[in-house]
C-alpha cells in the first residue's frame, strides 16, 4: 500500500467529515425524541438538554395517546404494508419466474411492459385511480391502498427478482423436472427458498414507500377509521400545532417503528443495495 | 426450438399449451394493469375530455389551451413549473455532490466505523415527509429559537431570518429540506459503485503515481458516470412528482404566497379543490399529463441520449 492512502492525518480528516455530516443526519432526529420527554417550560428554555428527573414529563404521550386514535392508525399501516408487500413478493416473484425461466412469444415485450411502472410514477394516474374506486366501492376501505401498492411494487420486484432467478442452476431446476415435480412445485420448493435473500431486499425497498405515503391515504382512505399512521399523525400536528409536548411525542411515536425495522433490517437494506440489487 | 435453414419448411410442433406461465403472469400482470396502466391511461383520455353544459364531452386540445392561455392558470402552471425547476436544480447541485462526496468519504479503503457512518447518514432517508418536515419546521421556527441559538453559538445570530416563512427563501429552505432527507440516496448508490471498481485498477492507477484527489478525478469519477446517471434521472423523477414534504411543510397552497407551489402540489390543489376553489377532474387530468409528458421526456433523454453515449466499462 502506498503511503498516501494511509496517513493518519488524511484518515482523521475523513473522519471528521463524515462524522460533521453525520450529525447533521442524526440531530434533527435526536432533538425531537429528546425533547418529546421533557415537560413544556424547558423545552422552550434548554431545548438541547436531555430530560433530567425534574424536567422529565409524558404529558405529550398522555396527550396523543388520549386524542389521537394512534392504536387505529398503526394497526392500519401495520395491515396495509404488510398484505402489499406479500402480494407483491408473491405475485412479483411469480412473474419474474415465467420472464426469466420459459421463453415464449412476447416474453420481451411483456417484460418491457411491466417495467414501465419502474420510472412512471403512479402517481399520474390518480384521477382516473379514485374513479375506479369510486365505481368499485373500495373508497376509504384498506383494500384500495393495498391494490395501489401492490401495483407500485410490482415492477420494481419483478425487475430485481428476475435478476436473482437467472442466477439458480438450470441443473437443479431439471433435476427437479426428471424427478417428476410440476413448474409449479419447481417454482415453489426449488426456487423460492433460494431467492429468499433477494426477496429480503425487494421487502425493504417496497416497505419504506408504502409506510411513508402520504397521498393515497390522503386522497382513497381518509376517513378516521382506515387513516393510516402517517396520515393520522400529519392531521394530528396540524390539529395540535400550538402543543408542543404533543408534537413533538406525535412525530416521536411515529419515528419509532421505522427505527426498529432499521435497526433489524439495515444489513439486509445495505447488502442489497451494495450488492447491486438495484443498480 | 431451434431455427434451421429451412424452417419454413418444417410444420411447427404442437407444444402442449403451458398453462404455468399463464398462471405465473397473470395476478401480477391484473392488478399492475388494471391499477396503474389503465388509471394512466384512462388519465391521459380524461385530459382531453371536459364537462360541456352538464355532459362530458370531447374536446381535444381544449383544457391544454386553457392551462397554457388562460392568464390565471398560465400564471399558477409556470409558477409550478419553474419552482419545480428550481426545485429540481438544487438536489442536484446540493444534494447529489454531496452525496458523491460522502460516498468517496466512505470507500476510503480501512477506514473504521464505516457501517456506522453508513447508518446514520441513511436514517434521515426512511423517515416519511410529515415526520421531516415537521421536525424541521420546528428546528427553523423562531419560536423555538434552536436554529438561532445555533447560529449564535458560531457568531452568525444576525443570518437568521424566518426562511420558511419569507417567500424569497422558502423555496430554497423546502428544497434543502428535502436534501437532507434523500442524500441517503446518490450516497449509497454511489458508494456501491466505487466498491465495484476493481482493486487491480486502482492499483494500476498507483503505480502510475496518480493518488488521492487525482485519482478520484480521473480514474473512479469516469468509472462511476453510470451511476451519477441514474441517480441524476432519479432525483428527476422524484422532484417533478413531490408532493408530500411541501404538502407538510407549506400546506396545500404551498405558501407563502405559493412561493413553494410544485406540479404535485398544484396537481392536488386543481384536481381536489382547496378552500374556495372546487376540484376540478378534468383539468387534474391536463396537469397529470403535462406532468407525465415532462416525466417521460427526462426518462426517454436518459435512455435513449445519455446512456447509450455513456461507455459501461465490463471488469
Amino acid at each position: 500500500m502506498s503511503k498516501a492512502r494511509t496517513s493518519p492525518i488524511r484518515t482523521g480528516l475523513v473522519h471528521l467529515a463524515l462524522s460533521a455530516y453525520t450529525l447533521v443526519a442524526l440531530f434533527p432526529v435526536f432533538l425531537t425524541i429528546v425533547n418529546s420527554f421533557k415537560d413544556r417550560a424547558s423545552i422552550f428554555r434548554e431545548p438541547l438538554m436531555i430530560p433530567t428527573p425534574s424536567t422529565f414529563s409524558l404529558v405529550g404521550y398522555q396527550t396523543v395517546l388520549g386524542q389521537g386514535d394512534f392504536a387505529t392508525y398503526f394497526q392500519n399501516s401495520f395491515i396495509v404494508t404488510i398484505v402489499a408487500i406479500l402480494l407483491v413478493l408473491l405475485f412479483g416473484a411469480m412473474a419474474a419466474f415465467a420472464l426469466s425461466e420459459y421463453r415464449f412469444r412476447g416474453n420481451m415485450l411483456l417484460g418491457l411492459y411491466m417495467a414501465i411502472g419502474i420510472m412512471i410514477p403512479i402517481r399520474l394516474g390518480t384521477v382516473a385511480i379514485l374513479q375506479g374506486m369510486v365505481a368499485a366501492g373500495l373508497v376509504n376501505t384498506l383494500t384500495a391502498l393495498v391494490l395501489v401498492y401492490t401495483a407500485q411494487g410490482i415492477p420494481l420486484a419483478i425487475f430485481i427478482l428476475s435478476e436473482f432467478m437467472r442466477t439458480v442452476s438450470d441443473d437443479l431446476k431439471n433435476a427437479g423436472r426428471i424427478d417428476g415435480l410440476s413448474e409449479y412445485a419447481i417454482f415453489f420448493r426449488l426456487v423460492l427458498p433460494l431467492v429468499r435473500p433477494a426477496m429480503a431486499t425487494v421487502a425493504v425497498f417496497t416497505m419504506i414507500p408504502i409506510w411513508n405515503d402520504l397521498w393515497f391515504p390522503l386522497i382513497l382512505a381518509p376517513a378516521e377509521a382506515t387513516k393510516t399512521v402517517t396520515l393520522g399523525s400529519q392531521i394530528f400536528i396540524g390539529q395540535f400545532v400550538t402543543n408542543w409536548n404533543a408534537v413533538l411525542a406525535a412525530l416521536s411515536l411515529a419515528i419509532l417503528p421505522i427505527l426498529v425495522l432499521y435497526v433489524i433490517f439495515s444489513r439486509q437494506l445495505i447488502r442489497g443495495i451494495t450488492s447491486g440489487a438495484v443498480k | 426450438m431451434s431455427q434451421t435453414d429451412n424452417a419454413a419448411d418444417i410444420v411447427p410442433i404442437k407444444r402442449p399449451m403451458r398453462w404455468h406461465i399463464f398462471v405465473f403472469m397473470l395476478p401480477a400482470v391484473i392488478v399492475y394493469s388494471a391499477v396503474m396502466v389503465l388509471p394512466l391511461i384512462e388519465t391521459l383520455r380524461l385530459s382531453l375530455y371536459n364537462t360541456v353544459d352538464g355532459q362530458p364531452a370531447f374536446v381535444g386540445l381544449a383544457n391544454f389551451k386553457v392551462l397554457f392561455g388562460d392568464p390565471r392558470w398560465a400564471h399558477d402552471f409556470w409558477n409550478a413549473l419553474v419552482n419545480n425547476l428550481i426545485f429540481f436544480v438544487i438536489h442536484m447541485c446540493v444534494q447529489n455532490p454531496i452525496g458523491v462526496a460522502l460516498a468517496a468519504l466512505l470507500s476510503v479503503p480501512k477506514l473504521r466505523g464505516v457501517a456506522f457512518y453508513r447508518t446514520a447518514m441513511f436514517l434521515p432517508t426512511l423517515l416519511s415527509f410529515v415526520i421531516v418536515g415537521f421536525i424541521w419546521k420546528l428546528i427553523l421556527s423562531p419560536i423555538w429559537g434552536v436554529a438561532p441559538w445555533m447560529l449564535d453559538l458560531i457568531g452568525l445570530k444576525f443570518l437568521f431570518a424566518p426562511w420558511l416563512g419569507k417567500p424569497g427563501s422558502a423555496l430554497i429552505a423546502v428544497s434543502l429540506i428535502s436534501n437532507w432527507q434523500y442524500i441517503g440516496i446518490p450516497m449509497m448508490l454511489i458508494y456501491a459503485a466505487l466498491l465495484s471498481i476493481p482493486e487491480e485498477v486502482i492499483e494500476a492507477a498507483e503505480c502510475d503515481g496518480i493518488t488521492g484527489w487525482a485519482q478520484f478525478w480521473k480514474i473512479k469519477l469516469p468509472l462511476i458516470l453510470p451511476a451519477i446517471g441514474i441517480i441524476s434521472i432519479l432525483t428527476f423523477v422524484g422532484n417533478f412528482n413531490a408532493f408530500d414534504l411541501i404538502y407538510t411543510v407549506q400546506g396545500a397552497l404551498a405558501g407563502p404566497d405559493m412561493s413553494t407551489d410544485i406540479l404535485g402540489t398544484l396537481l392536488y390543489r386543481t384536481f381536489f379543490g382547496f378552500q374556495l376553489q372546487l376540484g376540478d377532474r378534468s383539468m387534474g387530468a391536463t396537469i397529470a399529463t403535462v406532468m407525465f409528458l415532462i416525466i417521460l421526456a427526462g426518462v426517454s433523454l436518459y435512455l435513449f441520449v445519455i446512456q447509450r453515449r455513456m461507455r459501461r466499462y465490463q471488469f
